[in-house]
């Protein structure tokens, strides 16, 4: 048999089964965004047919890491920004494993941005979501990378001189091949768009916004969001590059002025996922790396063949 | 010192072929016969400044670069001739020649490239002077001019190493084999022009009134040239591992390259990544989906490896790190070897965190013990590091085909398979029980690999419950906490009882003086040793290879044996004396260190020296870089 009989099981998948029993309860505060992502997350995953045991979810540090401990999946709680290079490991070593990366904007955009850049760059074929609420909520109310000019924290006492970063914009200049915006106060809007990043074969990256009851009561997550596919006054081909840039543009200025605007924004279909391109120059076995260890049969290359040349 | 061996030396810029030049030229001697040995000095730069390598050949065992050498191939540095670069660099053609002459031993060879070095030069340098004083015998050959004709410039290389041949009175069938093996068409032509062009001119213009003659070898076995990452990088591949992530750092990337360059055609992969954090971090990703994965770095690139080190050590994920050391602090000395990173690789990461740490001190020794760091990473879920440094990581020397004959492991130790995870205890959520405290055998509890069914699980970096869920509670943080501690112990215990030590003695086992060291240090000592009990002194010898969890028992036997030890090491705190006095709580007042942080590695006379120095406590320093440190209390 197999040693990952979990991978590619075909039968119906209750949503409950991605719920841990009683224990642990979530931490998070009343009203927080998080549970949009973790709810919208349990529904999404069962409607594009994965089991709790074929998706590895790996999350970085605060708030935002602890959503594997309330959904029951293999999970991997990593260390502060450092999820996506575990992520992309896992998906090289058995790329049949539903990989979805998720942090927060601080840890996401912030200490983990080198590794964003990169795992975009590369188009790693995985799902990764970005719990923004504008704010570093764990420690306590402290400006963030995506915190609006001006804003006023214990760190930014007399308000941020620093210009938020614009995730989308930087996504598809990093390379990233499915961009959206949602929004956990748009619960319907989010489980469609997480669920269309999972099926995307290539790096897909969901800047999620969540509201902080807690420490971000004036963050414009409250604020009722435009979808950009369904309102009239935004019209834009989501499979071109400049207009998808255009919008991304627009879309990060007016968040400034209050507006939200969610959606999809870039899908690219064409572009080859990582294992494709890695597997296209040799680089990466037929089969999943990961299943020889199991296959009794598999034939393992001896380094002492290797010591013709040195002889 | 002994006559019957050749220190062959080529010089030249970098960038002119000085190393693949000696590479061959090794070879040659090991395929007669002989047991070589070679160390490599370079600048940080990649076209011209003072390069060379020297080759070490005897038939007998060599186990370090010796004192001094005995032939100098100087070639010019053909890259400081650049016009464009003049102005910086000043002309520097002369500096393969005139840089190596204070090492060269008396009665030695200089051959050197008229081409390149003009008569001028030489004067300016009193070679003939000093010449006759230190009885050298110059052979001044234009060995460009001699590759022009036959071919290009760039070949004098090859011209070198007939006169060489000549020289010396050897052979010229195994240097042809390997050129042959290396090269085709009218390249190889050229250079077998050239090579026989100068080997006869030689004959023809030179009489030979020197002594030197090339060693008579007796090697039966066949016979592999290996560099310390060779080693370690078959190692691994022999330990089953498939999966490496780096950055590029000197001199780690030697590792780096070798498995990245063989992995596509053994089913392996490899990834060069952003930085080094995202490396040890990729390294625990892949292990934890169910590979054996590696990383490394140097020591710069290792500080960036504290976390995702920690991380695998709290969510007991295996993984193998590899530490090539070279000077520091920072930056340091990119290409100059030292033994100071040793605290930072045993302490780095937060928490009562905890590794397994492997010195290796020979080309075997890095090839066992980089396949032992595999074996212990995953049977006890632990990360294991590989600590070695410059000096071994370039360094060439031959060892038995036949000692490679072992098969691959890729078992993937304390992991289960679906038809036992059946079996496993899970909580009541149907959630698997990775992280068990209640039967775990020496602190390890068996885990599970995403995608396997009924093994669902968490790993987090955060204190956590057996099903990996974070807790705070303090009975499972202490229960934890024991689980993990009792590994070390666990291991210390398997490496004492079950499998063969990894330390190395030398010497006289009845002595009253020990010498102690660690790593890449161990050849220069076990020479030494050799030659002050030769020379009727009696001294004993102990390499220490474990640094954690650390051979308390061997050590303080060894230690309790002698009534007073010189600790070597390559650095400038005498940082492996400490983890001794560490580990073993006694023994200050028996101690003294022999310390050496230039650049340079120990030359076996230096720690004869030492030795003297300090038996005799004469009131005088050492050779002017050696630095000796008194015993507590002194």
């Amino acid at each position: 048999m197999s040693a990952f009989n979990a991978i590619g099981e075909e039968r119906e998948i209750d949503r409950d089964e991605f719920t841990p029993g009683v224990e642990p309860q979530p931490t998070w505060c009343p009203g927080c965004g998080d549970f949009g992502v973790l709810k919208s997350l349990k529904q999404a995953l069962p409607e594009v047919g994965k089991t709790p045991e074929e998706v590895l979810t790996v999350t970085g540090i605060g708030c935002s890491g602890k959503l594997n401990s309330y959904l029951d999946t293999y999970g991997f709680h990593t260390i502060h920004g450092r999820s996506l290079p575990v992520a992309r490991a896992a998906k090289l070593a058995n790329p049949d494993l539903e990989v979805v990366a998720a942090g927060g904007d601080g840890d996401g955009y912030g200490i983990g941005g080198n590794h964003f850049i990169h795992t975009a760059r590369e188009n790693h074929d995985m799902t990764y979501i970005v719990f923004n609420n504008e704010i570093f909520g764990l420690t306590k109310g402290q400006t963030s990378p995506t915190s609006p000019k001006g804003h006023k924290s214990k760190t930014q006492p007399s308000g941020s001189a620093k210009t938020p970063i614009r995730p989308l914009s930087q996504s598809l200049t990093a390379g990233a091949s499915y961009i959206a915006r949602t929004a956990a106060v748009n619960p319907n809007q989010a489980k469609e768009i997480i669920a269309e990043a999972i099926e995307h074969d290539g790096f897909a990256h969901v800047d999620f916004l969540t509201q902080c009851p807690t420490w971000n009561k004036d963050a414009r997550q409250y604020v009722p969001y435009i979808d950009v596919q369904e309102s009239d006054d935004y019209e834009f081909d989501v499979t071109d590059r400049a207009e998808a840039a255009e919008m991304m543009r627009e879309t990060e200025d007016v968040l400034n002025e209050g507006t939200v605007l969610t959606g999809r924004y870039y899908v690219d279909e064409d572009r080859p996922s990582y294992t494709e391109e890695k597997a296209a120059v040799g680089e990466l076995p037929d089969e999943p790396l990961a299943e020889r260890y199991f296959d009794d049969d598999a034939e393992w290359e001896r380094s002492y063949d290797l010591l013709e040349r040195h002889t | 010192m002994s006559d019957d061996e050749l220190i062959w030396r080529i010089a030249g810029g970098s960038g002119d072929g000085i190393d693949s030049t000696s590479q061959n030229f090794a070879k040659a001697l090991m395929r007669s016969g002989l047991d070589v040995f070679t160390h490599r000095h370079y600048p940080s730069r990649i076209r011209g400044g003072h390069t060379y390598v020297e080759i070490r050949a005897a038939d007998r065992e060599v186990q370090s670069r010796g004192d001094g050498y005995n032939f100098l191939l100087s070639l010019g540095d053909s890259f400081a001739r650049n016009p464009q670069e003049e102005a910086y660099y000043g002309n520097e053609e002369i500096k393969p020649l005139s840089e190596n002459l204070d090492d060269l031993r008396e009665g030695g060879i200089i051959v050197y490239d008229e081409g390149l070095i003009s008569e001028e030069d030489v004067e300016a340098i009193d070679l003939h002077d000093r010449a006759e004083e230190n009885d050298w015998h110059v052979f001044p050959m234009d060995l460009r001019g001699l590759a022009r004709e036959h071919g290009r410039e760039v070949m004098r290389n090859t011209a070198g190493v007939g006169v060489t041949a000549a020289l010396l009175d050897m052979d010229l069938e195994h240097i042809e084999d390997l050129m042959s093996d290396a090269m085709g068409g009218d390249v190889l032509e050229a250079n077998l022009e050239i090579l026989h062009e100068a080997y006869e001119t030689t004959r023809e213009e030179y009489e030979f009134e020197h002594d030197l003659r090339a060693p008579e070898g007796s090697h039966d076995a066949e016979q592999a040239l290996l560099s310390g990452s060779n080693a370690i990088a078959y190692g691994a591949i022999d330990a089953g591992c498939r999966f490496i992530a780096g950055y590029p750092m000197t001199p780690w990337t030697d590792v780096f390259t070798i498995l990245t360059q063989n992995f596509p055609d053994m089913g392996g992969v490899s990834e060069q990544v952003e930085d080094e954090i995202a490396a040890a971090a990729l390294a625990v990703g892949a292990s934890h989906a169910g590979v054996k994965a590696m990383s490394g770095s140097s020591g710069g690139g290792f500080a960036l490896m504290s976390e995702p080190l920690g991380l695998a050590e709290m969510t007991e994920t295996p993984v193998v790190l590899v530490e090539s050391m070279r000077a520091g602090p920072s930056t340091g000395m990119p290409t100059k070897p030292e033994q100071a990173d040793l605290e930072h690789v045993l302490y780095t990461s937060q928490g009562d965190s905890q590794r397994v740490v492997f010195a290796p001190g020979t080309i075997e020794e890095a090839y066992e013990q980089t396949r032992l760091a595999f074996d212990i990473a995953w049977d006890y879920q632990i990360p294991a590091i590989v600590i070695y440094d410059q000096k071994l990581s370039g360094e060439n020397t031959n060892v038995d085909v036949d000692f490679f004959d072992r098969e691959v492991s890729p078992d993937l130790g304390s992991t289960l398979t679906e038809d036992e995870l059946r079996e496993a205890a899970h909580d009541n959520s149907g959630k698997f029980k990775r992280f068990n405290y209640d039967d775990a055998e020496n602190g390890v509890a068996p885990r599970s690999i995403p995608g396997q069914k009924g093994g669902r699980f968490l790993a987090t970096g955060n204190e956590h419950s057996p099903v990996g869920h974070i807790s705070e509670d303090p009975d499972n943080r202490v229960a934890q906490m024991d689980r993990r501690l009792e590994k070390l112990e666990s291991i210390r215990r398997e490496l004492d009882e079950e499998r063969e030590s990894t330390q190395t003695y030398f010497g006289d086992e009845t002595a009253d003086y020990g010498v102690i060291t660690w790593g890449s240090s161990q050849g220069a000592v076990a020479e030494a040793i050799e030659r002050l009990n030769e020379n009727g002194h009696s001294v004993r010898g102990l390499s220490v290879s474990d640094m954690t969890p650390f051979p308390e028992k061997e050590v303080t036997e060894f230690l309790e044996s002698v009534d007073e030890a010189m600790v070597v090491e390559m650095n400038a705190t005498a940082q492996f004396r400490g983890l001794l006095q560490k580990e073993l709580g006694r023994f200050g007042e028996k101690l003294t260190s022999l310390l050496k942080y230039n650049g340079n590695p120990f030359e076996p006379a230096e720690i004869v020296e030492g030795y003297q120095v300090n038996l005799a406590e004469e009131d005088r320093e050492p050779t002017a870089q050696v630095r000796i440190e008194p015993a507590a209390g002194d």
